[in-house]
């Protein structure tokens, strides 16, 4: 295929972001302070038309650049979900940013470029591109951790999220050393062309290596302890960032490096997701009970989700893809809307971040209240809500693949989890109110209400997302 | 008289690894010394692939040290660019005084 027909078949969504980054950098450089509603608005439109670039485009599945880069249905699953995840990012971002004094025209270029990033990661088919589209989105994502550079806890919440992003992308990047000098190539397919038969021991410390540098990104325990600081430390629409889009695109490489590159040592790999699934359900479970920060809870909810979407990668089926894929969607609903949420948690114009403020918001403040009431019994995975169908997808090919065990231990600590959710419902409806929350910009109010009432009414009409999941699982198999 | 061969590139590898890890994970005194041991997990990580290329004669190895060299670039300058914000609100790039928050 020539070069110009991959670029405008198969790459078009990463051309447009590149471009729109670059015109936006120019236009934030000579316009300066005047241009930063300009440059926020137009980044939306240009993830918009990378959005409209993957609907339209031709739906045929293609390798491209010498086998770096695939195009495939489960990469325009992925993508679609991460761009309108950053989309929403930039949204909620702008009121906070403004009253902040942190509405600077970078913010949004970079989470531009972090989507690009997302993009890249999302399609990667082979070490080098899987390398440069983590570091792109991760250099991109210690920045915006540390956009309030006055601030102290951003500055240590970037910080901290650099260092141990560093020493992951190290651990990554050895045992990306170590698989290309094994099997001889740095392909997936060639990968698992090669270990089809007996796996070299140095191809299974790598793999080891791989896993334990993409469970960092996606804050899978053991490798989560950045991830309550980040969050807490980060402004609110950067924590709602990284919790979002960014764990989608982990999530998203994480499943295509071991079903693409290991389908042979799947027996392997198993062990070690089995083992990140069950500590980061349990971790997100327990560790979410004693917090009083809001952001902290949402991270620790966050890991334990993590561990769902590794229990349906251990199924190691297309069932379970299929549970991820759906899991993606309702998790990126669910986390967005609770962090609209928080940013409506607004006090004499200063944010606040506690559970304790929210006490009394029915009284208040009752759409917000029961908006966030439906996200915590979605999240908590009570049905009908969406937070149970993305449970009982990946929950049900791990009990087809025999995994019993391991789908206990998911809905136990779906049943502990429950508890800290329902709390916060609690503390919302029958505690003493609390100061009342300023009114909240429109932008935060109408995401609000629209991931809650998708995560509502998802079962009326859940064909058209489960019949796209089932194409994007089918593409890997 | 030793022939230096796939083997020995690999052991100094994995001790430089080794070192950075340790580097970070063990040391208590300064950030910077963080940043220079993410750089040595880098290059021990750019060590394998060069004595891999080597080995199987083939380029690819060299071309993602390459790619590793470059990216490692851009990641020390973000990283001291945020250790310059952190040590103007803080007063202090000591790794015990990353405790404002609590985890």
């Amino acid at each position: 295929m020539p070069f110009f027909t991959q670029l405008a078949h198969h790459f078009l969504p990463e051309v447009i972001l590149a471009a729109g980054v670059l015109a936006l950098i120019l236009i934030g450089a000579w316009r300066g302070e005047r241009a930063n509603a300009l440059v926020s608005e137009s980044a939306v439109g240009v993830m918009g038309l990378a959005l409209l670039a993957i609907v339209l485009s031709s739906h045929s599945d293609a390798s491209v650049f010498d086998g770096a880069y695939v195009d495939d249905a489960f990469s325009r699953f992925v993508k679609v979900v991460t761009l309108v995840a950053s989309m929403v990012t930039i949204l909620l971002s702008t009121d906070f940013m403004r009253r902040a004094h942190l509405d600077k025209f970078e913010y949004p270029i970079l989470i531009l470029l972090a989507t690009l990033g997302m993009l890249l990661l999302i399609s990667a088919d082979n070490l080098i591109a899987l390398y440069l589209g983590l570091e792109l989105m991760s250099l991109a994502l210690y920045v915006v951790a540390a956009f309030a550079r006055d601030d102290v806890r951003a500055s240590e919440a970037g910080l901290k999220y650099f260092v141990l992003g560093a020493l992951s992308s190290g651990m990554m990047l050895y045992g990306a050393s170590l698989l290309y000098g094994f099997a001889g190539t740095i392909s997936f397919t060639g990968i698992a062309a090669v270990v089809s038969g007996s796996a070299p021991i140095g191809v299974v410390f790598g793999l080891v290596f791989v896993l334990a540098g993409l469970a960092f990104k996606m804050s899978a325990a053991p490798f989560h302890m950045w991830t309550p600081d980040v969050y807490e430390g980060a402004p609110t629409p950067v924590s709602a960032f990284f919790a979002s889009s960014a764990k989608v695109a982990a999530v998203a490489i994480m499943v295509r490096v071991t079903l693409t590159a290991f389908p042979a040592m799947t027996s392997q790999w198993r062990q070690i997701v089995v083992f990140l699934a069950i500590v980061s359900t349990l971790l997100g479970a327990f560790a979410a009970i004693g917090q009083t920060n809001i952001k902290r809870l949402m991270a620790y909810s966050s890991i334990g989700h993590m561990g769902f979407v590794l229990i349906g990668l251990a199924a190691a089926s297309e069932e379970g893809v299929r549970g991820i894929a759906i899991y993606l969607v309702m998790y990126s609903a669910m986390t967005l809307g609770a962090f609209a949420a928080i940013l409506t948690m607004r006090v004499d114009g200063k944010p606040v971040e506690n559970i304790s403020d929210l006490a009394g918001l029915s009284r208040s403040r009752s759409a917000t209240a029961f908006f966030l009431a439906m996200l915590m019994f979605s999240l908590a995975g009570i049905p009908p809500l969406g937070g149970f169908f993305a449970k009982y997808y990946v929950l049900l090919p791990a009990v087809q693949a025999g995994l019993y065990p391991l789908a206990v231990i998911g809905v136990l600590a779906s049943a502990v989890g429950a508890f800290y959710y329902l709390r916060i419902v609690k503390v919302m409806y029958f505690d003493e109110p609390a100061p009342v929350f300023d009114p909240s910009s429109r932008t935060v109010g109408g995401i609000l209400a629209l991931s809650t009432i998708f995560l509502l009414f998802f079962w009326v009409y859940p064909a058209p997302l489960m019949d796209a999941a089932s194409a994007a699982a089918k593409s890997l198999f | 008289m030793v022939t230096i061969g796939l083997t020995h590139y690999l052991v100094v590898a994995a001790i430089l690894f080794t070192l950075g890890i340790a580097g970070i994970i063990l040391n208590r005194k300064n950030i910077i010394v963080i940043l220079m041991s993410v750089e040595l997990i880098l290059l021990s990580v750019n060590l394998n692939f060069v004595a891999f290329s080597a080995e199987l004669s083939d380029l690819t190895g060299q071309v993602f040290a390459l790619f590793v060299l470059t990216v490692a670039a851009a990641e020390a300058a973000i990283g001291l660019a945020i250790l310059v914000t952190f040590y103007r609100n803080r007063g202090s790039i000591a790794v015990d005084d990353i405790n404002s928050l609590k985890g």
